[in-house]
């Protein structure tokens, strides 16, 4: 409890200038990564998950962005860090994967050798060629691509889906990093293939410890592996809590709508699958108040003034949520024809 | 690889025969004197004008007329009519000229054109990005016959830097023949230094929205080595296909202008004389000379994509 969390992200804020506007795209985000463990980062397009964790490794440093709060690696700030300090840091103690392994690959160059480089670029060019391949076809063996002696001299285009992402995997792995993110890391792929994967990046977080953030819109994938979860909205988290507590007693009506919008096949089939209505705001001219109103079916009075991120439930404090509801309220709006939901399908 | 091979075989053939067909049809409908007529002079005897008819085959009809010019061209002995020089061999002395024009200019605008455009894409939107597409633009809108006349005006007669105009073969002075052709190779390039700068550069800046890019970064490479290695290098592909046309074409045609405004003696000045003249056999000659080095230059283009690019390298998938 006394040591510094592996990864702490403090009040994060990402905006970028565009032709219409300063564009809020990661608004007073703040959570903690202990080694080991995963955390889930879930919400629609745009709900800035994939630009918090691309914040996290410098990824949207530009003219055209600003970006303001503190983001520590062991102690070590990273918002600040000069850009041949977060160079170094990259691929080497947080790496990433991507969610199209289809255009993630330069496809002009041989698979393997693309490893290599990544390897190189850290450890320096002396890092003979053999010896790093060497090291190539043991990540291939370590992530499951068979006949790896053979594939390491594949191009990208003669893999498929499933197989490059784990090579994408191999490739994040090359270094031994103590943070992985993976951005929509199955997203991609087709159903088996993602059980797969997900296997994958779960033995690879037991085995070597690895701290994972996941980011993904599947409530599917986050039940199967995380730890923990975030629900993002509009740039903000609006509700936080380790995995039972998301998916057994969700507070704020967004989760409930991404519950609702899963389809379960334990149930008889809807006539019309779920959907929360509406389109997620424009993030140039956020509306004051509660971001989610104007497609909550819940809305009160005091919906017009933003709520804070608090733990509103007695026996989790470390549950928090933005809605005023009470938790009572919560409990008896959120049933829909006997599971969770925004409301009834239309 | 044989069956690529024997595939742009087939292809430049069907190119030549097209090509010559309209050449050949062209010439007989613009209106034009009888070559005979021509060829016998001012004040022949009909008896002559009719004697060069039959020697020449005139009197023919035209698909025989054709046949025999096609016969002609691959046995060598297609000649023009005054004076009677085989077309051959006055291709082959030509084609030093314009191949040290054509391949210098070449060069010189790839490289430009490629440090160019590499240094407004890495330096998009600021002031050196402005700054080379002003002068990009400008290259691009110069004709070659106003700049030429300008940089013969003030290089050769004002300044006395560079010889005026001529043609000095490599083996005979290498010195002199840098010399004669710094300013034709400029005068050729800058409309495609110009234009090559504009290619790579938006090439670039679409590439950089590539995921592998982001992939690149994400690795830890140095931001010198994601553009050299990542967006260049992938950036370049389309660069390379564009290279090919344009070189073929100005071996076959666009260093036409430039030979004739720097009096180089090259295969473009006998066509333009030839034209003047109204010359079918050159004509002809210069004509499929030109197709074929367009069709040539497009193959060696199409090996290099193979190379550039694995996705299409020939039975790659096969293995």
């Amino acid at each position: 409890m006394s040591a510094p969390p592996l990864l702490s992200v403090r009040d994060l804020r990402v905006g970028f200038a565009t032709e219409g506007g300063l564009l809020q795209a990661v608004d007073g985000v703040s959570f903690d990564l202990e080694a080991g463990e995963v955390l889930a980062i879930v919400g629609e397009s745009g709900s800035g998950k994939s630009v918090t964790a691309q914040t996290i490794i410098g990824l949207t440093r530009s003219k055209n962005s600003r970006i303001e709060g503190s983001v520590k690696l062991d102690g070590e700030e990273l918002v600040e860090a000069d850009d041949a300090a977060m160079r170094r840091l990259r691929g080497e103690r947080i790496a990433m994967i991507f969610q199209d392994p289809m255009t993630s690959f330069n496809p002009v160059y041989r698979i393997g050798n693309q490893i290599v480089e990544a390897i190189r670029a850290h450890i320096g060019e002396k890092v003979e060629k053999a010896e790093a391949r060497r090291r190539v076809v043991e990540l291939f063996e370590s992530v499951g691509i068979p006949d790896a002696e053979r594939r390491v001299d594949d191009y990208p285009h003669e893999f498929s889906g499933g197989m490059r992402q784990r090579a994408m995997i191999a490739m994040a792995l090359a270094l031994e990093p103590e943070v992985l993110i993976a951005d929509e890391p199955t997203t991609a792929l087709d159903v088996t293939i993602q059980a797969q994967i997900l296997r994958l990046l779960e033995d690879l977080n037991r085995e070597h410890g690895l701290a994972t953030i996941l980011i993904t819109h599947d409530l599917g994938i986050v039940a199967e592996v995380a730890d923990r979860v975030l629900v993002m909205y509009a740039g903000r988290i609006v509700e936080q809590g380790t995995l039972d507590e998301i998916f057994y007693d969700p507070q704020h009506p967004y989760t409930w709508g991404l519950m609702g919008s899963l389809t379960r096949l334990d149930r008889p089939r809807p006539h019309r699958l779920p959907q929360i209505p509406g389109q997620p705001p424009s993030l140039v001219d956020l509306p004051g108040g509660c971001p989610f109103r104007p497609r909550c079916p819940h809305e009160f009075s005091k919906c017009t003034e933003y709520p804070g991120l608090e733990a509103r439930l007695a026996e989790a404090p470390d549950h928090r949520d933005r809605c005023w509801l009470t938790p009572e309220q919560k409990r008896e709006k959120r049933q829909v024809e006997g599971q969770i939901g925004l409301e009834a399908p239309g | 690889m044989l069956r690529f091979v024997v595939r742009r075989l087939v292809g430049m053939a069907i190119v030549l025969f097209v090509v010559s067909i309209l050449v050949f049809l062209i010439f007989n409908v613009i209106p034009n004197s009888p070559p005979a007529q021509r060829l016998a002079g001012k004040n022949a005897t009909p008896t002559l004008v009719k004697s060069i008819e039959e020697e020449w085959g005139f009197d023919e009809s035209l698909p025989v007329q054709y046949v025999t010019m096609m016969k002609n061209v691959f046995t060598g002995e297609l000649t023009s009519y005054s004076p009677r020089i085989p077309v051959d061999e006055q291709i082959e002395e030509g084609i030093p000229a314009t191949f040290s024009l054509s391949i210098g200019a070449g060069i010189i605008w790839l490289t430009f054109g490629l440090i160019l455009g590499y240094l407004a894409a890495t330096r998009a939107g600021g002031w050196l990005d402005r700054a080379l597409t002003g002068v990009a633009i400008a290259g691009i809108s110069i004709p070659v016959f106003l700049l030429a006349p300008v940089l013969i005006y003030f290089l050769t007669y004002k300044l006395e830097i560079f010889p005026n105009g001529g043609y000095v073969p490599l083996t005979e002075d290498p010195w002199e023949w840098l010399t004669h052709l710094i300013l034709p190779w400029f005068t050729l390039a800058v409309l495609s230094i110009g234009f090559y700068s504009r290619v790579l550069r938006s090439n670039m800046l679409d590439v950089m929205n590539e995921d592998y890019v982001r992939t690149a970064r994400a690795k830890g490479l140095s931001e010198r080595r994601v553009m050299t290695r990542h967006v260049l290098r992938n950036s370049l592909i389309p660069v390379v296909t564009l290279f090919g046309l344009d070189f073929g074409a100005t071996i076959a045609g666009t260093a036409i202008i430039t030979e004739v405004l720097f009096n180089i003696d090259g295969v473009g000045l006998y066509a333009a004389e030839s034209i003047k003249r109204v010359e079918l056999p050159p004509i002809m000659g210069v004509t499929l000379y030109g197709a074929f080095f367009v069709v040539f230059v497009n193959t060696l283009v199409d090996v290099a994509y193979a190379y550039l690019d694995p996705r299409v390298r020939l039975g790659a998938s096969a293995r």
